[in-house]
């Protein structure tokens, strides 16, 4: 239990995936001009990185990894180059499907969410979050966790920075600056401050 | 002469990365030395110009309800074509590039392009748009990558260019050009300096003071 406890927070904080892996600054940057809209991406974030991470995990496990064939007489069958275009449709399929049922069943909650949610069928840290995944091969409990764990990360991610960008909307800054650059060096300065995360002992 | 045109624009003039905001993802985690940067630049100009052609072939056959999700599948293959041709011959680089080279599938450069450019023009423009985009980002990751390997670690693609102080020499490596911060405050200073020389780049914005009015009659 503690192993995954420290997932959580190892996945979340210590390797967050916008502020030191770069992933998903697209949509970090474009989109966190304003908290309303950052909350609505970062809950979307993490509810499709809780689905899809541990889904690209049974079928990779299953169909695709070295030897995953060999109950059906192939055992030398390596699928695994396919993995790229297989999560892709994984996480596409996923977004397509959580609109749906938010449409249905929810639909207060699917107009807050407006068009975020078919952005981020090609959201890398999305994509990323599966690749991961298969790259230091975690088992299903350990991949549920790390993708909820790297959701809520860049959902802290960017709801600071939006909080961050809005108290600095009234500032005097060069001209230059404006917009994109000032952006850029805000988020450095909070990815110097969450490297500071990796000195936490994990107990 | 507008091919010309087509081909230079998007390297300073309208530069996807600092204009446009699109591929910075998996552009930045690449760039602590400059050999990986090259090598990721190539890469993607490979596939964003393939795709780019590829997509303007098929243009007229393409019903637009389902247009997206073959482009996506159309540039997830080229990555992986040029995934797998880095694992065979540049082993060592694909293992240092790990999950970077395949996030090249969702770069919104690649999707960017394709989308708004390949989807309307024949094939000719349209590949040479898309090498004028790659090529655009191509020199934003060499600049960046250029800067962070000759601070943080006196070399430039694996010559020595500074003789650090642990060799006998003067220069004191800074560490901090190797950590993640070190590219947003360089990409934030590139935008800055960008934008400095174009004026015409400068976002508006959306809280401007008015001019100080008069009051004191």
């Amino acid at each position: 239990m503690s192993d995954l406890g420290a997932l959580f927070i190892r996945s979340a904080f210590i390797e967050n995936m916008p502020l030191t892996l770069f992933l998903g600054l697209c949509t970090f940057l474009a989109l966190s001009r304003r908290p309303g809209t950052a909350v609505g991406l970062g809950v979307a974030v993490i509810a499709v990185m809780g689905v899809t991470v541990p889904l690209n995990h049974l079928l990779y496990t299953y169909l695709l990894a070295p030897g995953a064939w060999t109950w059906a007489g192939f055992p030398d069958l390596d699928l695994s180059y396919l993995r790229l275009l297989t999560f892709i449709g994984v996480v596409s399929a996923a977004v397509q499907l959580v609109e749906m049922v938010l449409d249905r069943s929810f639909p207060a909650l699917f107009a807050t969410f407006g068009v975020f949610l078919s952005l981020l069928a090609v959201h890398c840290a999305i994509l990323g979050g599966s690749l991961f995944m298969a790259d230091r091969s975690y088992n299903l409990a350990e991949s549920t966790v790390f993708g909820i764990g790297a959701g809520t990360g860049f959902a802290v991610a960017v709801i600071l920075l939006s909080a961050i960008r809005r108290r600095l909307a009234y500032a005097d800054m060069p001209a230059g600056l404006q917009g994109l650059g000032i952006a850029f060096i805000l988020t450095g300065m909070m990815s110097l401050g969450f490297a500071t995360f990796a000195q936490v002992a994990v107990p | 002469m507008r091919l010309w045109g087509t081909l230079t624009d998007p390297i300073l003039r309208q530069n996807p990365v600092t204009l446009q905001i699109l591929g910075i993802c998996s552009a930045l985690a690449v760039t602590t030395t400059l050999a990986a940067a090259i090598t990721m630049s190539a890469a993607l100009t490979a596939v964003i110009v393939a795709a780019a052609g590829i997509i303007s072939l098929i243009r007229r056959h393409l019903p637009s309800s389902i247009r997206l999700i073959v482009q996506i599948i159309i540039v997830a293959s080229l990555v992986i074509v040029v995934d797998q041709f880095l694992q065979a011959f540049f082993f060592e680089m694909s293992q240092r590039l790990s999950v970077f080279v395949s996030l090249i599938a969702t770069n919104c450069v690649v999707l960017g392009r394709t989308e708004s450019f390949s989807l309307h023009n024949p094939p000719v423009p349209a590949m040479t748009d898309a090498l004028g985009n790659g090529l655009g980002y191509s020199l934003v990751l060499v600049i960046i990558g250029s800067v962070r390997e000759l601070f943080g670690q006196g070399t430039l693609l694996g010559t020595e260019v500074f003789r650090t102080t642990e060799q006998g020499g003067w220069f004191e490596p800074l560490s901090l050009m190797l950590l993640a911060p070190s590219a947003f405050f360089l990409l934030g200073g590139l935008v800055w300096a960008i934008r400095s020389w174009r004026v015409e780049q400068v976002e508006v914005s959306e809280h401007a003071l008015a001019p100080a009015e008069e009051t004191r009659g």
